[in-house]
């Protein structure tokens, strides 16, 4: 790697890595991200190697890229190959030579791996015209196809750190400043703070030691997007970062990521000693006389050290207890010195404003939330993996044009966004344009950008009874009503899955609520209300059926309910089979029965019963 | 017990208090929980009180007061895995190994863990061993992989 002295270095240096990959007639990318991996996709890029070196390939330049995650999670591990563009998904390892003989010699499609529309039953070869990604915006998470998140040349050949030569040579901080202000960039990491007036305060703020900190935490359950980019892309992270520190005349960075990330911290870690040796961290960047540098603080996994005060504290060593915000952290945060903290999507999506102007940003989006989100569509959807889509198009867009809709011909019941401190909307809201702000007016939030799907299968009880649980084990435990509050609405949630509710606890769960959410101390506490609050403003019927007919509509509450097995049994054996138990019993081609002590109600039966012959009562 | 490596680690960090939670961290990966005399070591080389580090160590989740077993199995049990199944999972986990989450079966096989995403949601419920993932878990496929794990049982001591 060469070090960099000027701004002219750099473009020559892009030139020459262009130049290069010229050469290259074909790519070959694997999707290394961490969905791809629990599929094998590792095993796969290793064949590929192999069976690129053994073929030798005298004509053809080949380039194989091990890349960050690519979105399409559910149907990993993904590989494409350039120029054709072709697309196969769910490649295994015995896959490969079939690959290199045909498709890379011949330049054949081998239809088998092609992805399969299940509505027309078309197969697509290219990936701009999966619906998945049809309706996508991928501007932030688009490069993670171009790059290996390990190799900076790969991220200076598709215009990497351009945006830092212009910040740093043809713009004033103030100017830089001016131009996130304009461009409408809200915070990504959950509130949706306006980022370029927290920026300003912070450059205002009196004190010569001025800190920087990315937010990748990500404690939300259900949201992985975060980690999908410092992992996929981490110089665009840092080049954020970099910039924001010119602006604000930040002299330190530190990148918070949790211990659940080994891969982020790695690729963070390999990004900012590259950065470093070519010049673009450090003393004198780029020959402008800015110093800059960044470090990573490893988290310990609790949720509240995603809230800006307790992330300090943990940065500082300390136990991540949040303090008052009277005194902003803007102005004295980490050390007692003025402090800016951003999401990691939010650090990334700076560099495009940048490049392509504020002008250009504040098109796309919604009047107040400008921009694109990323979204991690999970639960009971067909399509799941992460989007990114233009703020404003609706849920349903998201969930049924995108998300291809439920799975084996269930409803759709409700989605939940804004994790812990959001709440569930109703189907019947789906066409609510998704931003800061409407999902705010329904009751929930924007959050970092989980989406969990759910189906008639999902109790809503038993979804609000698991976020109060979740909080009460993740409150630190400083301030009593979020401390003992939630421990009480957890015993009430408990006591109507169990069917011990009567006509009072809806009321007391609701005023309890109430003191929580108004008396808190800190983010944590004040929104922990919403999950029951939004369920109980939706769903209600279901909190009664619990409460006064002792059921589970959704058959989820196991001391509610009871598995038996309907006359539609056709006796082939397969729950029998499946369940860990061994609570079934039945000739094969009779009727077969579930003995009800042994049955732990697990529904592995449910799952497995092709003539839906299992019944819960 | 052999405490060069707590040094080394400590010297690794360049004993800055702000690096505590990844000498933790370091050092529960070298002895697979964080034995008492390192937390001691760690107070003295930091000038800090060991109370202050105790509180630290029983703060974060991640970390453990207690030996771990030979394998580590993590349950995924965030919101996008317990509406596909997790908790389901978990009740087979609990029935077949007899120990609840945080536990260590008594022949120190099998410690359990249970968190709050493990940031692959879109193939959940998903499962860790041993750091290696398993997506679209079923109680049965979790089963099948433990008793596959604990078939490799060669080398175990106590
Ligand atoms: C309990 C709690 C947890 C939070 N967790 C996260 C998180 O995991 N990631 C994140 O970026 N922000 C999280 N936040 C929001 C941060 O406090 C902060 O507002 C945000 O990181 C600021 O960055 P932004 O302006 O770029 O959004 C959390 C807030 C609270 C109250
Ligand atoms: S919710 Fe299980 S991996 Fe994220």
């Amino acid at each position: 790697m060469r070090k960099i002295k000027t701004a002219s270095d750099l473009e020559k240096w892009r030139q020459d890595i262009i130049k290069k990959q010229k050469r290259d007639e074909i790519v070959v990318s694997v999707c290394g991200g961490t969905g791809c991996h629990a599929y094998g996709c590792k095993k796969v890029r290793d064949q590929f190697a192999k069976a690129i070196k053994k073929n030798g390939f005298m004509d053809k330049k080949i380039r194989l890229r091990f890349t960050g995650c690519r979105g399409f999670c559910e149907r990993g591990p993904i590989v494409t190959i350039q120029p054709q563009g072709v697309f196969y998904q769910r490649v295994q390892e015995k896959d490969v030579d079939l690959i290199v003989s045909e498709t890379i010699n011949q330049g054949k499609i081998i239809d088998r791996l092609l992805y399969e529309d299940p509505n027309t039953k078309r197969k697509i070869d290219s990936e701009k015209e999966i619906p998945f990604y049809k309706a996508q915006h991928r501007l932030v998470l688009g490069k993670n196809g171009l790059i290996e998140p390990t190799k900076i040349e790969d991220y200076i050949g598709v215009g990497g750190y351009q945006s830092l030569t212009k910040a740093l040579f043809e713009m004033k901080p103030e100017e830089i400043i001016e131009e996130i202000k304009t461009s409408g960039l809200r915070g990504r990491g959950g509130a949706g703070f306006p980022t370029g007036k927290k920026w300003e305060d912070c450059r205002k703020a009196q004190g010569n030691m001025k800190y920087l900190i990315c937010n990748c935490d990500e404690g939300d359950p259900g949201a992985y997007m975060d980690r999908s980019l410092l992992e996929g892309n981490p110089h665009s992270v840092l080049e954020g970062m970099i910039i924001g520190a010119y602006a604000i005349g930040g002299s330190h960075g530190y990148i918070y990521v949790r211990h659940e990330y080994p891969l982020a911290c790695k690729n963070a870690e390999i990004a900012i000693k590259q950065a470093r040796r070519a010049g673009l961290l450090g003393k004198d960047i780029l020959g402008s006389g800015f110093d800059f540098d960044i470090e990573i603080a490893k988290g310990g996994g609790a949720f509240v050290c995603g809230e800006s005060t307790a992330l300090i504290s943990s940065i500082e060593g300390r136990v991540g207890e949040p303090r008052s915000k009277q005194i902003h952290t803007v102005t004295r945060g980490l050390w007692g010195k003025p402090t800016n903290l951003n999401n990691v999507e939010t650090w990334a999506n700076v560099p495009l404003i940048i490049e392509k102007g504020s002008k250009w940003f504040a098109s796309i989006g919604t009047e107040k939330s400008k921009g694109t989100k990323i979204f991690s569509l999970v639960g009971k959807v067909k399509n799941t993996g992460l989007v990114e889509v233009p703020m404003g198009i609706t849920l349903n867009e998201i969930i049924f044009g995108i998300g291809g809709g439920a799975k084996n011909g269930r409803q759709i019941k409700a989605v939940q966004t804004g994790g812990p401190s959001g709440g569930c909307i109703p189907a019947s809201l789906f066409d609510l344009p998704v931003d800061f702000d409407s999902l705010t007016q329904v009751g929930s939030m924007m959050g970092s950008g989980g989406m969990i799907v759910m189906d008639e299968g999902t109790c809503m009880v038993d979804v609000a009874k698991y976020f109060v649980h979740f909080l009460e084990e993740e409150s630190c435990g400083k301030c009593l009503p979020c401390r003992e509050g939630l421990k009480r609405m957890g015993q009430i949630l408990d006591g109507i899955t169990e069917g011990r509710g009567d006509e009072e606890t809806l009321m007391l769960l609701e005023d309890l609520s109430q003191v929580v959410g108004d008396t808190s101390l800190c983010g944590l506490g004040k929104t922990a209300p919403n999950p029951v609050l939004s369920a109980l403003r939706y769903f209600r019927p279901e909190f009664e059926a619990h409460i006064y007919q002792k059921k589970c509509p959704a058959g989820v509450c196991t001391s509610l309910i009871q598995y038996s097995i309907s006359e539609d049994c056709t006796g082939c054996g397969a729950c029998a089979k499946v369940c860990p138990m061994k609570a079934i019993e039945g000739e094969k081609k009779q009727i077969h029965r579930i003995l009800t002590e042994l049955c732990s109600k697990c529904g592995s039966c449910k799952d497995v019963c092709k003539s839906n012959a299992v019944i819960v009562q | 017990m052999d405490l060069k490596w707590v040094d080394l680690i400590v010297d690794r960090h360049q004993e800055k208090r702000t690096a505590l939670v990844s000498i933790l961290h370091d050092i529960q990966d070298r002895y697979k929980y964080l034995p008492e005399e390192a937390l001691r070591m760690v107070a003295s080389r930091l000038h800090m009180d060991i109370n202050e580090i105790y509180g630290v160590a029983t703060f974060y989740k991640s970390f453990s007061l207690i030996p771990k077993g030979k394998h580590s199995i993590t349950l995924c049990l965030g919101t996008a895995c317990h509406v596909r199944g997790g908790p389901k999972i978990l009740r087979e986990l609990k029935n077949f190994l007899h120990i609840e989450p945080g536990q260590t079966t008594p022949d120190r096989q099998f410690s359990l863990n249970v968190v709050n995403c493990l940031g692959v949601c879109a193939i959940g419920p998903v499962m860790s061993i041993d750091g290696k993932f398993y997506g679209e878990m079923n109680p049965m496929r979790a089963k099948r992989l433990i008793e596959k794990n604990n078939r490799k049982r060669s080398g175990v001591k106590s």
